[in-house]
């Protein structure tokens, strides 16, 4: 099951959080979203609905301060908006952003796509297959 | 389900450090007829399957998929679950017990001198050695000049490898099966001499000289054989049982069997190295995703400022999750992946009356942690600290997640100091992940101060034993494997001389 029913929400917070998300094909947004949905697959319940509430209170609290949703927002503001939430001075507010942060990080870098591209090339084969 | 009744003279609970030593120094009674169990949550993996990939390995070898979140999310803490517990998904870095932290433990009955004897035998046991200068890489060299330009006393750690290829894969269970954890030397040693170890099975409550255990079945798609024992609810009759599920699982076990009442310490004493990563970037690709990923340490501010520095070098999701911020700034340093030098911050925390182990309504672990003082001051020093080093090793930039702006530039590189001063640290904010949980089930004199004594024996439960990482009664300040390994075989010594009575 997705983290949330509009993919256009999740995708726009994973853009901000990896600018290169924006440039995903739909084969990426799939690729991505498998990952994190085997990320959550066995834990419990109460911890995705709680993701699920977070990812929809980004998308309405820029309503009161910018009078759109996040989702309608230039790159720039949504970047002080999840800005905003990492320093908030409430710890539950930053350590909800950072859980969502961390499913998004998941679903990016999890893919070996996304390792070939920042050049990581681990191998169990290790200094051989460097020569 | 299946409901079964077994019987076993010894049981022990966990195949770590801890478990898997256990099961090797007892493995002799076999041949004298003793049915010995060793019963493992986690799964047992065929060598093929140790694959090198993330995620894929990370779900299979550790709890939580080493997400384990601390009761205010603020931290994880990172512990295997697998045959070999987390031997497996450790870099082998072997260590022996320092003689200060034993002294200041304050133990009766436990002298660095007998410890420190045991850890040697583990060390030359599991192959432990200096690696050779020629397979070093150069994210480890370089961390060796940058502290020797500043003068700072740098070490190398002894490792427990035998046919390293450096694959740099250690914490993802190493896929050439060169590291001599418990999985690779004491289970298979103990099995060979009689010992069964079934896998997928965990332990729900000790009762007196009983275990209620659920095995499960293996997952679809999942890695690891099946559990030798068919899936469902069992009752063991065992006449000794010997916990060494860790720090977080053992103290949970005994809490959710009812044992908080006469134990009052059970839980308490909770410690780890809280830890998060600091980066430098270099202008040119350096030798740091190949060869063994934590060869160097310095440990001289240890006492006087609570950090230990340590090289490392992590997978790309684990780096992306450990550096702070988002957007830019953090893609950028993604982007620079060949050209990062790593150098990881772990705090030095102590005991104090409020971090500890309980359960929650459903008997699983929580852990209550509040980063104290000095642990924060540990993580902003050692932040600062790690920065020097990486610029007097030539790095353009440095990450810097305790700052408020992140990326911190070679030319701003004398304003560290004042960096310093104006850093902040905001539970939640910086990713923290904690290594090396320690306490819960702290060793001392009697209920009022610890709930072992100092041969790992519960207090007032002669059959009843724990030998892991949770008998320390405050934190090793250094990696702790060696250590458990020690403690662990005077618990089995103890065992073998209580042997006659108990049985």
């Amino acid at each position: 099951m997705p983290l949330d029913p509009d993919p256009a929400i999740f995708r726009a917070v994973a853009s901000a959080i990896v600018p290169e998300a924006a440039a995903l094909d739909e084969q990426g947004w799939h690729d991505l979203n498998q990952v994190v949905e085997a990320l959550l697959r066995d834990r419990p319940e109460s911890l995705k609905r709680q993701l699920r509430i977070f990812l929809r209170a980004i998308q309405w609290l820029p309503v009161v301060r910018y009078g759109r949703p996040f989702t309608r927002l230039h790159p720039a503001a949504r970047q002080r908006v999840l800005a905003h939430l990492q320093n908030d001075r409430i710890q539950k507010v930053r350590v909800g952003f950072c859980g969502l942060r961390t499913i998004v990080l998941a679903g990016y870098y999890g893919r070996r796509q996304a390792a070939q591209a920042i050049g990581y090339a681990a191998s169990p084969r290790g200094w051989e297959a460097l020569r | 389900m299946t409901t079964g009744e077994r019987t076993y003279d010894i049981v022990i609970v966990g195949s770590g450090a801890g478990g898997g030593t256990v099961a090797q120094e007892l493995s002799p009674l076999c041949r004298q007829g003793l049915r010995i169990a060793v019963l493992e949550k986690g799964p047992r993996l065929r060598d093929e399957e140790f694959t090198g990939r993330e995620l894929e390995m990370a779900g299979a070898l550790y709890e939580d998929g080493g997400g384990f979140l601390t009761a205010d999310g603020a931290m994880t803490i990172a512990f295997g679950c697998a045959y070999g517990g987390s031997t497996v998904v450790y870099t082998g870095t072997s260590m022996l017990p320092p003689e200060r932290v034993i002294r200041r433990w304050d133990v009766p009955g436990l002298t660095h001198a007998d410890l420190d004897c045991r850890a040697r035998k583990f060390m030359a046991e599991n192959n432990a050695h200096l690696v050779e200068d020629g397979l070093i890489n150069e994210n480890n060299k370089l961390f060796v000049e940058g502290c020797r330009k500043l003068n700072y006393d740098v070490q190398q750690f002894p490792v427990n490898i035998k046919g390293c290829r450096g694959s740099s894969l250690c914490n993802l269970g190493c896929p050439n099966q060169a590291k001599q954890g418990t999985d690779r030397v004491q289970l298979p040693r103990a099995e060979r001499n009689g010992v069964e170890v079934v896998t997928r099975c965990q332990a729900l409550r000790v009762g007196e000289k009983t275990l209620a255990v659920r095995v499960a079945a293996k997952p679809a798609g999942a890695k690891g054989d099946p559990s030798p024992w068919e899936p469902g609810d069992y009752q063991i009759e065992a006449k000794i049982i010997v916990l060494c599920a860790g720090a977080v699982n053992t103290p949970a076990l005994l809490l959710r069997s009812g044992m908080g009442r006469s134990l009052p310490r059970l839980g308490y004493g909770f410690t780890s190295h809280p830890a998060f990563i600091i980066v430098g970037e270099h202008a040119h690709p350096i030798t740091n995703f190949v060869g063994h990923p934590k060869s160097y340490y310095v440990d001289q501010f240890a006492e006087s400022e609570h950090f230990v520095l340590e090289t490392c070098m992590y997978f790309p999701f684990i780096t992306a999750k450990s550096l702070a911020g988002f957007g830019e700034p953090h893609s950028a340093f993604m982007r620079a992946f060949p050209r990062l030098q790593m150098i990881l911050v772990l705090a030095c925390d102590e005991a104090d009356g409020y971090n500890r182990v309980g359960i929650d309504k459903a008997g699983r672990p929580v852990v209550h942690y509040r980063f104290q003082h000095e642990a924060i001051r540990g993580l902003i020093r050692g932040a600062i600290t790690s920065a020097k080093i990486l610029f007097a090793a030539g790095a353009v930039r440095v990450h810097m997640p305790v700052a408020r702006d992140t990326t911190i530039e070679a030319r701003d590189a004398a304003r560290l100091e004042e960096i310093e001063a104006a850093a902040e640290f905001q539970p939640g904010k910086v990713p923290v992940s904690a290594a090396h949980p320690q306490g819960g089930c702290g060793m001392g004199s009697g209920p009022s101060n610890s709930v072992t004594d100092s041969y790992g024996r519960v207090h007032g439960l002669p059959w009843l034993y724990v030998a892991d990482a949770s008998l320390f009664p405050n934190s090793l300040e250094i990696n702790p494997y060696v250590t458990i390994m020690a403690l662990a075989d005077r618990v089995a010594q103890r065992i073998r001389e209580e042997v006659p009575a108990l049985l």
